[in-house]
C-alpha cells in the first residue's frame, strides 16, 4: 500500500520538475534576448541600411535585412499559397475521400514537412543553377516557398476536413459545381483557418535562415527587384553574432529582439484569428 | 486494407459526375422560370479548374522526387570518384586533395541528436503528462500559448541563447562538476541541449494531444478499481497513448537531425570524430551551411556538399517510414 | 420512510456539489440499503450520474467540481482527510455506459485490478481470472483466447468483461451507469440477471433511464430532478404509488 502511494509521489515530483525545466528554459530564452536586446536597440537599427564601416561597429541599422525578410517572406508565402490552395481543393473537394492520389498527397506532404530546410536550401541551390539563376530575391522566394508549402498545405487541409461535410452537400444540392462549391463555399468558410495557415507559414519563412543562405546571398542595400540578392533578418544576426566587435554582437541582439518581436506578432495574429474561427463554426 | 481504387477509376467517377451535373442543369433549362442555370461556362470551368488543381497536386507530390532526383544528379560526380563505403565510413577529409570521408560529419549528427533525444524525450513526456493528467486550468491557459510561441521561434534565437547561456554553463559549471578540465565549452553536449530545447514544444504538444484523445472512461475504469492516478497513467494511458507518443518523439527528432544554425553555432565545428560529450563535433547541416561560400572553388566540393544533404535527405526519409512502420504495427496489436 | 429499519451501505449527509456556478446537487441525503438492487432514475441532465460518481469521488476529477457534505461507506466518510481515495474506489466496482476495456489482452484486463493490489503470483492470477470470468458468464466464450485483445470482444462481452474485472478487486459495491445503454436486447439480459445474482452478495447501485429496467430488476427506487431527490423507497410504492406531483409526472412519462 505505502509503497504504491511513494511511487505516485517521486513520478509526481518528477512531473513538476521536468515541467519547470521545460518552461524555465523557454522563459530563459525570452528573457536572455530581452536583457540583452532592449540596451542594444535604438531607432537607427530599424531605419537605417548599414553604412561603411558597420560591421566594424559605426554607425548604421539593419534595415536592409527587415525589408529584405519582409519581401522574401510574402512572396514565398504567395508563391507556396498558388501551389497550396488548389491541392487543397483538390485533395477535399474534386478526389474521392479514399483514392490513392490523396493518400500519397497527404503522405507526401507529412515527408515533406519533416525534410530539414537546408536540404530545401540545398535543392533550392541545384534547382537555381538548372535554371540559370543567380543568388537573388526570386531564387529566395521560390526555395523558402517550397520549404513552406507542406506546413501551409497540411494545416489548411485540417481546416478544410473540419468544414461539415453538410455544407458541401448543401452547396451541390443547389446545383452548384465542384469549383463553385470550393471557391465560393469552402474556401469562405475556412478562411480564417486558411489564414492562420499562411502566417504559420510565413512566421517560418522569416525566421528560416539554412535556406536562404544559397539562394538570396546577403547584401547591405535594400533590395529594388527580384534580380537583387537580398539581406535577411536571420542571417544578419548569424553573420554579427560571429563577430569579434562587441557593438557588433550587441546588434545581433538587437536584432534578434526585433525578429523575435515580429514572430510573437505574427503568432499573436494567428491566436486571435483561430479564436474567432472556433466561434464561427460553433 | 482500403479499397483498390486506381487513378483511372477516380478519374471515370468524376467525370461520370460531371456528366450527372449537366444533365441536371439541362432539366433546369427546358424549365422556363430558372434562366441562370443554362450557362454552359460553369461547367466547363469547373472541368478547366479541375484540371488545374489536379496539376498542382501532381506537382506538390512530384516535389519529393524532384528533390531527391536533383541532389543525387549533382552527386554523381563524388560518387563516381569515391566508392560509397569511403564517402560514408571514412573519416579522411582533406577537399583539396578530393579526399571525402563523410564519417566524422555523420556521427557527429547521430551524437548531438542521441544527447538530445537523451534529455528531450524523459522531460518532454513528463512534462506532457502532467499538463494533460494533473496540471489546473489555470496554468495550462498559460502554457498552452507559451509551447505554441516557442514553438515559432527561429532557430537562430535559440542559437544565440546557447552561445550566451549553455556554452558558458558547460565550460564552466558542468565540466568543473564532472571533473573536466579546458574545455572550451563548444561541444556536442551544448549543440545537445539546444537541439532538446528547440524540440521541447514540438514533443510535448503532440504527446499532449495523444494524451487527450485517451476516452475518460478509460480512466474511470482504471481509477474505479482501486488504481493510483499514476498506476492509471502508467499502464493504461500511456499504453494506449504509445503509438501517437513515438510518432510526437519521432517527428521531434526528424526535424532534430538536421537543424542547422542554432546547432552549428554552439558545436564547435572540428572536423574530428567527437571521443566524449565535451568534445567539438561537426554535423553534416553545419558542414553544408559553413561551407556553401567556397563550394564552387573547389573542384568536386558542391557535390560532395550536395551529397552531405543526400545523406540527411535518405536518413530522414528511413526515419519516416520506420515510424509510420511502427505506427501500423502498434494500431494493429492494440485493435 | 421505511429504509431506516434496513441496514444501509452508503449513507450520504447534506451532500452539496457545485460545478463552478452550476449547483448541480442539492443537499442530498439518503441511506442506500446494504445488499439490495437500488436505482437511481430521473430525465436526463438530472444528477443521476453526478450522484453516482460521488461515490467513488471520480467526480472530483471533473475540472471546477466542488463538493460539501459527507459520503458515509461502511461508516467512513470517504470525503474526510485521511480517507484514502484508493482504497475506496476498491471497495465500488464501476459498469460505464459504454464497456471500457483497458488496452491489452482479456487476462490481462482482469488481473490488472489483482496485480496492483498486491496478488502477483501466476497460479493464484491464474485461477482468480477464470472463477470471475465464469462469474460473469463469459469464461466459455474466451477460454481459448485469453491472450487476445479484449477490444476484439463484441461490445457486449466487452461489458460482461467489464464487470469481470470490477468483481475481481473484490469489491463490496457495485455501481452501474447506465449499464446497458450501448447493448443490444440480449445482452441486455445478461447484465440484469448477472445484476440479480450479485445482489445476494454485492450493494448494487445503478443510474437507468429506462423505468421498465428499474421496475424489473430494482428493489429501491431514488427519483431525482434538478440536482434533488424528490422522491426514494422500494420500487413497487415510488414506481406504483408515486406521492409527488413530479415522480407522478415521470413515470406516466409527462416528463422525460
Amino acid at each position: 500500500m505505502k509503497k504504491r502511494k511513494i511511487e505516485e509521489l517521486i513520478f509526481n515530483i518528477i512531473m513538476r520538475v521536468s515541467a519547470f525545466i521545460i518552461f524555465g528554459s523557454l522563459i530563459a530564452i525570452s528573457a536572455t534576448i530581452l536583457i540583452k536586446g532592449v540596451p542594444a536597440m535604438n531607432l537607427d537599427m530599424i531605419t537605417k541600411t548599414p553604412s561603411g564601416g558597420f560591421f566594424l561597429g559605426k554607425e548604421g541599422g539593419i534595415l536592409n535585412a527587415i525589408i529584405g525578410s519582409f519581401y522574401l517572406s510574402v512572396g514565398a508565402t504567395i508563391f507556396a499559397l498558388m501551389i497550396c490552395i488548389p491541392v487543397v481543393i483538390y485533395i477535399n473537394v474534386y478526389a474521392s475521400e479514399n483514392s490513392k492520389i490523396v493518400h500519397y498527397t497527404r503522405l507526401s506532404l507529412d515527408i515533406l514537412y519533416g525534410i530539414p530546410s537546408i536540404v530545401f536550401g540545398a535543392f533550392g541551390f541545384v534547382l537555381m543553377l538548372f535554371l540559370g539563376m543567380h543568388v537573388s530575391l526570386l531564387a529566395g522566394m521560390i526555395t523558402v516557398g517550397l520549404l513552406i508549402i507542406p506546413i501551409i498545405a497540411r494545416t489548411m487541409d485540417e481546416v478544410m476536413r473540419q468544414v461539415p461535410v453538410e455544407l458541401k452537400e448543401a452547396s451541390y444540392s443547389l446545383g452548384a459545381t465542384k469549383w463553385e462549391t470550393a471557391s465560393k463555399v469552402l474556401l469562405k468558410q475556412a478562411l480564417p483557418g486558411l489564414a492562420t495557415a499562411s502566417l504559420l507559414g510565413l512566421g517560418r519563412a522569416i525566421g528560416d535562415a539554412a535556406s536562404v543562405m544559397f539562394t538570396t546571398g546577403f547584401t547591405d542595400n535594400i533590395p529594388h527587384s527580384l534580380q537583387d540578392p537580398a539581406a535577411t533578418l536571420p542571417l544578419a544576426i548569424f553573420f554579427q553574432l560571429s563577430s569579434p566587435i562587441a557593438e557588433v554582437r550587441d546588434r545581433a541582439y538587437a536584432a534578434a529582439l526585433i525578429l523575435t518581436v515580429i514572430i510573437f506578432a505574427i503568432s499573436l495574429i494567428s491566436r486571435i484569428l483561430i479564436k474567432r474561427f472556433s466561434k464561427n463554426t460553433l | 486494407m482500403p479499397k483498390e481504387i486506381n487513378d483511372d477509376d477516380i478519374q471515370n467517377i468524376t467525370e461520370n459526375i460531371d456528366e450527372l451535373e449537366i444533365t441536371a442543369v439541362s432539366t433546369q433549362q427546358s424549365t422556363p422560370l430558372v434562366k441562370t442555370g443554362s450557362n454552359p461556362l460553369r461547367v466547363i470551368l469547373d472541368g478547366f479548374m479541375g484540371k488545374v488543381v489536379k496539376a498542382m497536386t501532381i506537382f506538390s507530390l512530384l516535389l519529393l522526387v524532384l528533390i531527391i532526383i536533383g541532389l543525387v544528379l549533382k552527386s554523381i560526380p563524388v560518387l563516381k570518384d569515391n566508392p560509397l563505403s569511403t564517402l560514408l565510413f571514412s573519416s579522411q577529409w582533406s577537399p583539396f586533395k578530393g579526399e571525402f570521408g563523410f564519417l566524422p560529419f555523420i556521427l557527429s549528427t547521430v551524437y548531438v541528436t542521441l544527447i538530445a533525444a537523451v534529455i528531450a524525450i524523459p522531460l518532454s513526456l513528463f512534462t506532457a503528462i502532467y499538463l494533460s493528467e494533473y496540471a489546473n486550468k489555470r496554468f495550462l491557459k498559460y502554457a498552452a500559448p507559451m509551447l505554441d510561441i516557442l514553438g515559432g521561434i527561429p532557430s537562430v534565437i535559440y542559437g544565440i541563447w546557447g552561445v550566451l547561456l549553455i556554452v558558458p554553463f558547460v565550460r564552466d559549471d558542468f565540466s568543473a562538476w564532472l571533473g573536466v578540465d579546458s574545455v572550451s565549452g563548444y561541444s556536442i553536449l551544448s549543440g545537445g541541449v539546444v537541439l532538446a530545447v528547440m524540440v521541447f514544444p514540438v514533443v510535448v504538444q503532440i504527446v499532449y494531444e495523444v494524451l487527450k484523445t485517451v476516452p475518460h472512461e478509460l480512466r474511470e475504469a482504471t481509477l474505479s478499481l482501486g488504481a493510483t492516478k499514476w498506476e492509471t497513467i502508467k499502464k493504461v494511458v500511456i499504453k494506449r497513448a504509445s503509438p501517437g507518443i513515438i510518432a510526437a518523439c519521432i517527428l521531434g527528432f526528424s526535424r532534430a537531425f538536421g537543424e542547422t544554425i542554432a546547432v552549428l553555432m554552439v558545436v564547435g565545428n572540428v572536423v574530428q570524430i567527437p571521443k566524449g560529450i565535451f568534445d567539438e563535433g561537426y554535423p553534416i547541416p553545419a558542414l553544408i551551411a559553413n561551407n556553401y561560400g567556397e563550394m564552387m572553388s573547389i573542384p568536386m566540393y558542391d557535390s560532395a556538399l550536395m551529397f552531405a544533404a543526400l545523406i540527411l535527405l535518405v536518413i530522414v526519409l528511413v526515419f519516416n517510414v520506420y515510424a509510420r512502420w511502427v505506427l501500423n504495427r502498434i494500431e494493429k496489436s492494440i485493435k | 420512510m421505511t429504509s431506516s429499519t434496513i441496514k444501509s451501505h452508503i449513507s450520504i449527509k447534506d451532500l452539496n456539489m457545485h460545478y463552478g456556478k452550476n449547483h448541480a446537487l442539492k443537499n442530498i441525503s439518503i441511506n442506500i440499503p446494504d445488499k439490495k438492487l437500488t436505482a437511481i432514475i430521473g430525465p436526463s441532465g438530472c444528477g443521476k450520474t453526478t450522484l453516482l460518481k460521488t461515490f467513488n469521488r471520480l467526480i472530483e476529477n471533473v475540472d471546477g467540481t466542488n463538493i460539501t457534505g459527507e459520503v458515509l461507506v461502511d461508516g467512513e466518510n470517504i470525503y474526510g482527510k485521511n480517507a484514502d481515495v484508493t482504497n475506496i474506489r476498491k471497495k465500488m466496482g464501476l459498469l460505464n455506459q459504454r464497456p471500457t476495456p483497458l488496452p491489452m489482452s482479456i487476462y490481462d484486463n482482469i488481473a490488472f485490478g489483482m496485480s496492483i493490489h498486491g496478488i502477483k503470483q501466476k497460479g493464484v492470477l491464474n485461477e482468480k481470472v477464470e472463477h470471475f470470468l465464469r462469474v460473469a458468464s463469459l469464461w466459455d466464450e474466451v477460454k481459448d483466447r485469453l491472450h487476445s485483445p479484449a477490444a476484439r470482444l463484441s461490445i457486449g462481452q466487452q461489458q460482461r468483461l467489464c464487470l469481470a474485472r470490477g468483481l475481481a478487486v473484490e469489491p463490496e459495491i457495485i455501481l452501474g451507469d447506465e449499464p446497458t445503454s450501448a447493448l443490444d436486447p440480449i445482452s441486455t439480459k445478461h447484465i440484469e440477471q448477472k445484476f440479480v445474482e450479485l445482489k445476494e452478495q454485492y450493494t448494487i447501485v445503478m443510474v437507468t433511464h429506462i423505468l421498465r429496467q428499474a421496475r424489473r430488476i430494482a428493489d429501491y427506487v431514488i427519483f431525482m430532478y434538478l440536482g434533488e431527490i424528490i422522491e426514494h423507497g422500494p420500487t413497487e410504492m415510488v414506481l406504483g404509488n408515486p406521492q409527488h406531483q413530479l415522480t407522478k409526472d415521470y413515470v406516466g412519462g409527462a416528463i422525460s
